[in-house]
């Protein structure tokens, strides 16, 4: 692989460009080669696999490993050193058929009836965020007040952390995402939901109760594999794949309507068509897409191309969200496009997001709430002047300052 | 825009739809697309069909579109 010593590979990633015209590099179907070489920031090098067809056949082949153990996976960050014991890593990382064993332990929690009957609680939580965004000043940070603590109580309600325990978790999770916060401040505050994550699973053990980790607990006894430290990981897991992802998912979604007065008139007159439009938002800004990586288990040829055993390659949502053969003019949002179901915004294959029916649930019910509840709502500085999160692995917005 | 050439629009053709339990990982998009005829397990998560023990679901624009987009494999259409 004389290849690796050259480093004229190009740099990946690209800032994203234009944050409403779509990311720049993934413009798709003829204008994207098939199969792009890149160098990481960790600076290995990985391929890039573009297009609707492409990035679907990459993530549903057997000989593709989600094992970010194994050399060759490619991390966009430096990895810790020291792996941890097999038997206490979470989902996202494993290959068949571990992962299947362990994404049956909960597929049934996040079924669409189970997500259904967490509706009301969701609306709770929306409408006691939309209580604390008309009650503070103007301007309001729609991030702060909105986009973090709206999927952070629905974690808390998913996982049945107890009510006394919010405040501290809502807390945690704002300081996490304000980047006013240090380096060192954010690590302390994971530090602290980790430990209490700890804490929380050690008291479930001894009473585990009727919510999702009590269930798992008992569960994973019963098939004789119980591991303390795999359950606090899978717990961080989901809260780190359900929290980040569906907040930039929020304040982008938000931002797009509000600089699209004509669909979102629409959308306020028909509520109904929300759930759409949601899968529209959700193709359109992709906002989980440079961490979509895999590494070949055994030589993978692909349109000219061989992805050799033991290399990395990234299969990125927004590329196949913005293929032009699939979705027609993709760089338009339309809320009202047939085929906007279509999306990879939650991924494919095996992995595809385990979350999804929470986040589309949590989506619909923000922006029909918000904007009913908030009719004069509006951005309190130009969406060209807010800053986009361009280099951070999930795609979003800092800050939204709002006023009504 | 997303090709379903493989199979024809004619509704006496004999394309079936066919499940495979193993393969479901249970995300439930069969169920966003179809509610009439998709369902999940409670206890496993997994799809179920709505459809009586010796019925055959028909294989609508609808199923066709769950097919297309079930993630793992789990639902295909076949014509033997
Ligand atoms: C709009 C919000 C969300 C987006 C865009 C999103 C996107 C994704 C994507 C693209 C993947 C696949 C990653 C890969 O194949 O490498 C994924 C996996 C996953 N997501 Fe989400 N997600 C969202 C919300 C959530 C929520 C709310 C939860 C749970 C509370 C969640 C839990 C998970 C889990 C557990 C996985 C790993 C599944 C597995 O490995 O089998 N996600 N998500
Ligand atoms: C909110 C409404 C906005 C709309 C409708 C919009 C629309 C567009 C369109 C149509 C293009 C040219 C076509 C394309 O390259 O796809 C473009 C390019 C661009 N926009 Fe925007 N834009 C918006 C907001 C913004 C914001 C908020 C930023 C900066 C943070 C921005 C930065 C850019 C840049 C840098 C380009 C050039 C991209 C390139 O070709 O490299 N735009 N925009
Ligand atoms: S879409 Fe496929 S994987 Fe998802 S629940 Fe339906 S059959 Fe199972």
């Amino acid at each position: 692989m004389a290849d690796d010593l050259t480093t004229d590979h190009p740099p990946f990633p690209v800032p994203r460009g234009c944050p409403f015209g779509g990311p720049e590099r993934a413009a798709g179907g003829d204008a994207e080669p098939p199969l792009t070489r890149v160098t990481l920031p960790t600076g290995g090098t990985a391929w890039v696999v573009s297009g609707f067809e492409r990035v679907r056949r990459l993530l549903a082949d057997p000989r593709i490993s989600s094992d970010r153990r194994r050399p060759g996976f490619p991390h966009l960050a430096p990895v810790p050193v020291g792996n941890p014991p097999d038997e206490t890593l979470p989902m996202v990382t494993l290959d068949a058929p571990e992962h299947t064993a362990h994404r049956r332990m909960f597929v049934n929690e996040f079924t669409v009836r189970r997500m259904r009957l967490l509706r009301p609680r969701i609306q709770e939580i929306v409408d006691q965020c939309v209580d604390d965004l008309l009650a503070s000043g103007r301007p309001a940070d729609l991030v702060q007040t909105i986009s973090v603590p709206v999927p952070s109580m629905a974690v808390c309600e998913l996982l049945g952390v107890p009510y006394t325990d919010r405040d501290f978790f809502k807390a945690r999770t704002q300081k996490l995402l304000d980047r006013s916060n240090s380096a060192e401040e954010m690590r302390k505050g994971f530090g602290e939901l980790l430990g209490y994550f700890d804490e929380l699973i050690t008291l479930k053990e001894k009473d585990p109760g009727d919510d999702l980790l009590g269930r798992a607990i008992v569960k994973y006894r019963d098939a004789g594999r119980y591991n303390h430290a795999y359950m606090v990981n899978t717990a961080t897991m989901l809260l780190n794949a359900g929290h980040e992802t569906t907040t930039n998912m929020i304040s982008l979604s938000v931002v797009a309507l509000l600089e699209n007065p004509a669909q979102l008139a629409e959308l306020r007159a028909n509520p109904e068509h929300t759930a759409h439009a949601v899968e529209e938002l959700l193709r359109y800004f992709s906002v989980v897409d440079l961490t979509v990586g895999r590494v070949a288990t055994e030589d993978v040829e692909m349109d000219g191309e061989t992805i050799r055993a033991g290399e990395g390659v990234i299969a990125r949502p927004s590329s196949a969200n913005m293929d032009p053969e699939v979705f027609a003019d993709p760089h338009v949002l339309d809320i009202h496009r047939e085929e906007a179901r279509h999306h990879v915004a939650f991924g494919h294959g095996g992995h595809n997001c385990l979350g999804q029916n929470l986040a589309r649930e949590e989506l619909e019910i923000v922006l029909n709430t918000l904007f009913r509840r908030v009719p004069d709502l509006r951005l309190a500085k130009p969406a060209d002047e807010l800053s986009y999160k361009d280099t951070e692995q999930v795609y979003g917005i800092h800050e939204v300052p709002v006023t009504w | 825009m997303v090709s379903n050439d493989t199979v024809s629009n004619d509704t006496v053709s004999t394309v079936r739809l066919l499940v495979d339990r193993e393969r479901c990982l249970g995300a439930g998009r069969c169920v966003l697309t179809d509610p009439d005829l998709f369902d999940q397990d409670e206890d496993d998560g997994r799809v179920l069909l709505l459809t009586g023990p010796d019925e055959e679901p028909e294989v609508t624009a609808a199923v066709r579109r769950a097919v297309q987009f079930c993630p793992t494999g789990a639902l295909t259409l076949s014509d033997d």
